[in-house]
């Protein structure tokens, strides 16, 4: 028999278990809280980079993004959020026709945020932002094109 | 020390000079009756926004910080909001006793609050089974807790009070005998006489081991009699939904929820006033000057810091550790606390004989 499963060893076992957790919980007492005070912290506000709260196409300085209408977001969507219409330009040098985006229908009142179309994507065309005050009076406006 | 006795016979001898003596006391009784309710409540403000400040502390949070600064008068909303509930009656409950109950638990509390020795000469009751009267007084509030479990006519009020009763009664066993080394140690039960003795020495310090040992059961044990995490099986939320007081709304509820925070201001208050000291200043013998500047704070001021230091240390343990099952409740008393604070009062009494304190 250990002397931990002794009578006297459960006793200094559990005392000195006891102090541990009073140990950790002293600290926390001690430390920075996280509580955010939103309305009035606006400028300080602190949200995690992880956090997804609008989805967004992000486009470079010439106005260009890297969607290949591809549709593989809008398939991998569980929720037939994203809405993808296409047209086919030919190319004017080899002659080939070739798919591009034509509007990409993106609708934040159907969007679960489960980043699954972020995941999808072969291009890296779209991403979550942290831009989270979307609250509006109109559900139309919910519905948003994210290509320029 | 500045002795409050002067202040209060020289009210007395004006109330009798200018009144009838049964005038007179009967004016005094009422008195002294507004001053511990209003104390009472002013208290038990405090303990509330307390309570809630130091948990949120103790999670990384902030607590209440909307109304007013820093929420400080949230614990007015929560008064309001609880007074303008309606009081509900329960079908089939016995009325009787379903709406005495909360007044019980109450009144319990109210009479071991008024025996806490606040400052030299400023204590409602003092005399010579002062210790005694405290634990008297303190376990009748268990009835009101069986009798509101009872008469709810609620199967999960009925559970919690009696789990309530199993676990109280059994924890006032050690917290008596752990009340019962001190005596031994100050030689008296009068709680005037208690404090007076510590302005020589703290107990904890003149007691040293066993007093340390008799402190550290007296908290586990006035945490169980407070019916608060990790010994808050009587209300076990996840299992009872709120225990005995499941069935009381509005303000027999607020009885309910004052007097079991007011009673861990009156486990605090006596664990101060037996073990360190009660309104007696730090005292370091042979330190002079120190002595002399300690003396210069005033005794209610000593008093209420010291509560409400044990008052974060419940807290403290109140948001640490996780909740203990009946049968680990019943075990730690039985076999644990009980044996080990028969043995602590042995060594106290054999370390009082023998002269080894200090
Ligand atoms: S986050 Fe999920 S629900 Fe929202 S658009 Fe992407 S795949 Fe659809
Ligand atoms: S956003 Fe990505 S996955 Fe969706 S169509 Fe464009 S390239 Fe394809």
């Amino acid at each position: 028999m250990k002397f931990k499963d002794t009578y006297f060893g459960g006793i200094f076992g559990a005392i000195s278990s006891l102090l541990t957790g009073m140990g950790v919980t002293l600290r926390e007492f001690f430390t920075r809280k996280v509580t955010e005070q939103y309305p009035e912290n606006r400028k300080e506000l602190h949200i995690s980079e992880r956090h997804r709260a609008l989805l967004v196409m992000p486009h470079d300085e010439n106005g260009n993004n890297k969607c290949i209408a591809c549709g593989l977001c809008r398939q991998a969507c569980p929720n037939g959020t994203i809405s993808i219409t296409t047209r086919t330009v030919t190319d004017e040098e080899t002659g080939k026709s070739k798919k591009v985006l034509d509007t990409y229908m993106y609708d934040l009142g159907a969007c679960m945020f489960c980043q699954l179309c972020v995941n999808s994507c072969p291009k890296g065309a779209i991403e979550f932002t942290n831009e989270f005050e979307n609250a509006v009076f109109d559900r139309k406006k919910l519905i948003m094109k994210l290509n320029r | 020390m500045f002795d409050f006795t002067s202040m209060t016979t020289a009210i007395d001898s004006y109330l009798n000079s200018v009144l009838p003596s049964s005038a007179a006391t009967l004016i005094e009784c009422a008195i002294i009756a507004v001053c511990v309710i209003v104390a009472y409540l002013v208290f038990a403000i405090i303990m509330i926004f307390m309570e809630r400040k130091v948990c949120a502390a103790f999670q990384c949070r902030l607590g209440p910080m909307r109304v007013g600064p820093w929420g400080l008068l949230q614990v007015f909303a929560d008064v309001f909001k609880m007074l303008i509930k309606e009081i509900i009656s329960i079908k089939n409950s016995d009325k009787i006793l379903y709406n005495l109950a909360p007044f019980l638990v109450l009144m319990s509390s109210i009479i071991t609050f008024s025996c806490l020795p606040f400052d030299k000469g400023l204590q409602v009751l003092d005399f010579n089974i002062g210790a005694f009267f405290i634990m008297a007084a303190s376990s009748f509030g268990i009835l009101g807790i069986l009798l509101a479990g009872w008469s709810s006519n609620n199967k999960f009020s009925m559970i919690g009070a009696v789990r309530s009763g199993g676990q109280m009664i059994s924890y006032e066993l050690s917290m008596g005998l752990s009340i019962l080394t001190l005596v031994v140690l100050s030689g008296t039960m009068q709680i005037s006489e208690i404090v007076e003795t510590q302005t020589k020495g703290w107990f904890i310090f003149t007691g040293h081991v066993p007093a340390f040992i008799a402190f550290i059961i007296y908290i586990i044990a006035g945490n169980a009699e407070t019916n608060r995490a990790p010994f808050d099986l009587p209300e076990a939320e996840s299992e009872l939904t709120a225990g005995f007081h499941t069935e009381y709304s509005g303000m027999n509820f607020g009885f309910f929820y004052v007097a079991e925070f007011m009673n861990m201001f009156i486990i605090a208050g006596i664990a101060s006033t037996l073990f360190l000291g009660g309104w007696a200043p730090l005292y370091v013998p042979g330190l002079e000057g120190f002595n002399s500047v300690m003396e210069c704070i005033p005794g209610f001021v000593w008093f209420l810091a010291k509560t409400f230091f044990v008052i974060w240390l419940l807290m403290w343990i109140r948001w640490t550790f996780p909740r203990l099952r009946i049968d680990q409740v019943l075990a730690l008393e039985w076999k644990y606390l009980v044996p080990i604070g028969l043995i602590n009062l042995l060594i106290m009494t054999i370390c009082v004989v023998m002269g080894w304190t200090f």
